[in-house]
């Protein structure tokens, strides 16, 4: 009874956003205050529907009813209760749902929270929103119901897939999925102020907390989901280019551009059709990640075949929300005001360049992402668009684009000098070239992009601080604050990567017990290899001894897993973080000989890379906490109608 | 010029759409339109997949009768879903034979218990290296070979009541 | 420098589209050189893979192909789909699903001696399906004139 219960919900849910955005387009219309006083107390209703929903379909997962479908295709009843909890949003369906109520609670927050806004441009946006909710819903009830019942029941469910076992990654998808939902809201804002022709600085001002809070939380999720890769895997690499990452890193790069071009909208009032458009390319790629990789059909346009009804719903939905919004835009965007001027060499300038430069990347990004798709679907050719492709397109704008940011955050609005931004940048291009210098003669030998790569990062460490330069700390806003964090995190991040990818040592042996054998400064034993066993899978553990020079040993433990439900094996690494670096230790399979392999990184300042995306996030919080508190306390009282 | 640049990102992403969904949409597409489909089934000889009932190889495909084999596991929900289907068929006469991918014989036993045992031959292709012969994706997935060893029709996914009739016509075809 | 602001926001768009296209244009032709075709052995045969590019090699690990060097991390095998063969060198773990008689893509190039080094064996994620490489691509060379 209780799948039923939770169907229920969801075609009541379903139905409160249909209302709601036959009641927002009326009363948008027709400028009637009642129908417009409506629209609010129902999009919270449908929150909380939307809610009870999903958590019927958690209590379904934690009880393991093996009666549903969906439960018993991804749960199994030895899995520990967190897995059980996580597997709710660990498949297509389960991640729908929760995608639609995170969805309906924006709504339900924007509606009882949002007061500064024009009344008829908000209601357009929850009409909006509405809109985009019950396609979701749609899909959810005619194309992949997740409470669909199963009989006769099994007498266990499959379980899940090992590699997904893991605490961080069960909080991973409901992270970057609260991001994906905050760039939809930022799109509903831009189709309600197109709407209602109201473009402009208010407008800016209240749709920037929700990209702010989407940009955080798809930077938090990116990092970790690049983390969990890097020790999950085993293969050493923290980011591979791969269908999936790409998904997540796409919308990440549109929202990076849409909050920098917001912040020229609501201070300066320009770039307004530019801004439009960016939240609609947001959203889009926010709907691709979503869409893609749940549907498999990043793995293969087969995946279409196997179940033509969903992915031919999918592009649907796709076509009508894109294509609609685009065409609103066409229409809409000749009636929007021009905004104000500046000059190219000016902050907006520098934040136009910023934008094009991350709009490239993003382009470059989503055509090696869909060219092996677009091709197999032409031609039926199959390939694979690897690392060499991105790197090679894509590194060399994104050092240009950080480069710029080095001296975006120190020019003036509207007109400045380029000497003076030239000399105010003396101090940071000095660091950069003795970087360049130290670098090149105590390492010679390195890739030209590793190398430029620890040059501007050194330069853009120092310069992303400059704007706090006499200043007197204590009154500095926090989000300048904010900006300083974040342009530092990119600049550490940076730094991470480049030294990794130029610094790494590694090693590959097949050793016996009690051999020593050498990785970068480190010289590493294998003491032992016993069988052990955890909750529902059996490992072999090694014990690996380590030490620097003549310096403390210490021990590190990786396994091989072996899961019987689904059977599958998984290397768990074992890492030791040190100060300068990462000692990483992948053992495998022994051969005939009693010898075992040992595969052995020593990754200097590898921990950099996320350490910098935790600072961007952080110094994203930090601007979202200062812009908030400034608008409660410049808010207006409430107009009425 | 303005007008243009206007509309333009609405013409790319149409472009986007209609190149993609033409290559989707095409009647029975490059959707796996089994190449296999009347080529001979490539040879194989699979060991017994339970005790006490026969494997099977692609020799006894050949006897002259149509076949239907099926390609399924007991740790497969749509195959839990198909099961009735195939019972139905079986009770009509239809030949069954299977095929359990990375199966054991104990989940295949408590898989048979539960939803009917339809099968006349149960091989068991551990390392799926049958499953990647006959070209199939994934499972559940169903062949119908003619008398002569020929694969006359591969269903990809379970079978659900409306697609009976299509595979009973197919048997037909394949006397 | 300052221009209006109706042309300022045509350049603008129209540095913006310069950007885009360019960058659109400067993925495609990377593309050419950089997209990793998938070939089954019969395909690397037939259509001749030049030698260094990174391409896909699928097929099964033929029976009883897989032999270790005596250095223990390095393994040659033989990768097959019924009608050609590849031999392989792989230096690293190899992925349990790695077996013989079982499915296998491999990422590397081809050598100018015909054989194929492999920086990458792939290991299958998902219980459910083959590499749908493999599964797609057996059926071209099934098919191919027996």
């Amino acid at each position: 009874m209780i799948a039923e219960a939770g169907l229920a919900a969801l075609w009541l849910a379903a139905a409160l956003a249909a209302l709601q955005l036959v009641l927002g387009w009326m009363g948008v219309s027709s400028q009637r205050t009642d129908l417009l006083a409506a629209v609010r107390p129902v999009a919270v209703v449908q929150a909380v529907l939307a809610g009870i929903s999903f958590v019927t379909l958690i209590w379904l997962f934690v009880t393991v009813d093996l009666s549903v479908a969906l439960v018993a295709a991804n749960n199994a009843s030895t899995k520990p209760l967190l897995y059980k909890f996580a597997g709710t949003w660990g498949n297509h369906e389960g991640s729908m749902l929760m995608w639609v109520t995170i969805l309906a609670v924006a709504g339900g927050a924007v509606a009882l929270f949002e007061r500064r806004l024009n009344e008829r441009t908000l209601i357009a946006t929850l009409s909006a929103q509405a809109a985009i909710g019950l396609g979701f819903y749609a899909f959810l009830l005619f194309a992949s119901n997740p409470f669909a019942r199963l009989n006769p029941a099994p007498a266990e469910g499959q379980g899940l897939n090992p590699l997904l076992q893991d605490p961080g990654l069960a909080f991973h998808p409901p992270t970057l999925y609260l991001g994906y939902v905050g760039l939809s809201v930022a799109f509903s804002f831009a189709v309600g102020a197109l709407v209602t022709r109201d473009v402009g600085a208010a407008f800016a001002r209240a749709m920037r907390p929700w990209v702010l809070g989407a940009w955080i939380l798809l930077t938090l999720g990116i990092t970790a989901g690049s983390y969990w890769a890097y020790y999950e895997l085993g293969w050493g690499g923290w980011w591979f280019w791969d269908p999936v990452e790409n998904a997540s890193l796409m919308p990440w790069l549109a929202a990076t551009a849409l909050l920098h071009s917001v912040t020229v909208l609501a201070t300066r009032e320009g770039l307004r059709a530019w801004t439009v458009m960016l939240a609609v390319v947001a959203f889009s790629m926010s709907m691709v990640g979503t869409f893609l990789v749940r549907s498999g059909i990043l793995t293969s346009v087969h995946a279409f075949a196997v179940d033509p009804r969903r992915g031919t719903f999918i592009l649907a939905l796709l076509a009508i929300y894109i294509g609609g919004a685009l065409a609103l835009f066409g229409f809409r965007v000749g009636t929007v005001r021009e905004g104000s001027r500046f000059d190219a060499v000016s902050r907006e300038g520098s934040l136009v360049i910023n934008n094009l430069l991350l709009s490239a990347i993003l382009g470059i990004v989503l055509v090696g992402t869909l060219y092996p798709l677009v091709a197999e679907a032409v031609t039926g050719e199959k390939l694979s668009v690897g690392p060499p492709y991105f790197n090679s397109a894509a590194g060399p704008l994104a050092l240009i684009l950080v480069a710029i940011m080095a001296a975006g955050p120190i020019m003036r609005w509207r007109r400045d000098d380029l000497k003076a931004t030239l000399t105010r940048l003396a101090g940071p291009m000095l660091l950069s070239a003795l970087v360049l210098l130290a670098v090149v003669l105590l390492a010679p030998g390195i890739g030209i992009l590793p190398l430029l790569g620890l040059v501007a990062a050194a330069g853009v460490g120092v310069a992303s601080i400059a704007p706090l330069w006499g200043r007197n700390l204590r009154r500095t806003p926090l989000y300048i604050w904010g900006m300083v964090v974040a342009h530092l995190g990119i600049a550490v991040s940076m730094a991470g990567m480049a030294a990794e990818s130029a610094f790494t040592r590694e090693t590959l042996v097949a050793g016996r017990i009690g051999e020593e054998h050498r990785v970068g400064p480190y010289s590493v034993r294998l003491d032992d290899v016993q069988p052990i066993a955890g909750p529902n899978y059996t490992a072999i553990e090694g014990t690996v001894v380590a030490r620097r020079g003549n310096g403390a040993p210490f021990t590190l433990h990786p396994q091989t897993r072996n899961f019987p439900s689904p059977q599958t094996e998984t290397n768990e690494a074992a890492i030791t973080t040190l100060l300068d670096g990462q000692l990483y230790v992948v053992v495998g399979r022994s051969d005939d000989e009693g010898r075992w392999q040992l595969r052995l990184w020593w990754k200097p300042f590898v921990t950099l890379i996320w350490l910098g995306g935790a600072l961007v996030a952080f110094g994203g919080l930090l601007s979202l906490i200062g812009r908030v508190r400034r608008e409660m306390r410049h808010a207006p009282p409430r107009e009425t109608i | 010029m303005r007008r243009l640049l206007i509309w333009l990102p609405l013409g790319m992403f149409l472009v986007f759409l209609v190149v993609f969904a033409g290559g989707l949409i095409k009647p029975e597409g490059r959707v796996i339109p089994s190449k296999l489909v009347g080529k001979p089934m490539p040879a194989f000889a699979l060991a017994p997949a339970l005790p006490g009932k026969p494997g099977l190889s692609s020799a006894e495909l050949a006897n002259g009768q149509p076949h239907l084999v099926n390609v399924f596991a007991s740790w497969c929900v749509p195959c839990i879903a198909e099961a009735p289907q195939l019972r139905q068929l079986a009770e009509a006469g239809v030949p069954v034979y299977g095929i359990a991918i990375r199966d054991r014989p104990e989940d295949l036993q408590r898989f048979i218990e539960r939803n009917g045992d339809p099968f006349r031959a149960i091989g068991g292709d551990p390392n799926s290296s049958v499953q990647i012969a006959l070209g199939s994706a994934g499972v559940p997935e169903t062949f119908i070979v003619d008398g002569k060893g020929i694969i006359r029709k591969q269903h990809i996914g379970a079978i659900n009541p409306e697609d009976v009739p299509g595979i009973m016509s197919a048997l037909g075809d394949a006397k | 420098m300052a221009l209006k602001a109706k042309n300022q926001r045509l350049i603008l768009a129209l540095l913006a589209l310069a950007a885009i296209v360019g960058a659109a244009l400067l993925a495609m032709s990377a593309l050419k050189d950089q997209a990793a075709y998938f070939y089954t052995p019969s395909d690397a045969k037939k259509d001749h893979v030049e030698t260094g590019r990174a391409v896909r090699l699928g097929g099964m690990v033929q029976k009883g192909s897989i032999e270790r060097l005596p250095d223990g991390v390095t393994i040659n095998f033989i990768v097959t789909d019924n009608a050609e063969t590849v031999p392989v060198t792989f230096k690293g773990i190899v992925p349990d699903l790695f077996k013989e008689d079982s499915g296998v893509v491999a990422e590397g190039s081809f050598q100018p001696d015909g054989r194929f080094v492999a920086t990458n064996i792939l290991a299958k994620h998902d219980e459910r399906y083959m590499p749908p490489q493999v599964a797609g691509q057996m059926h071209k060379t099934e098919s191919l004139d027996k």
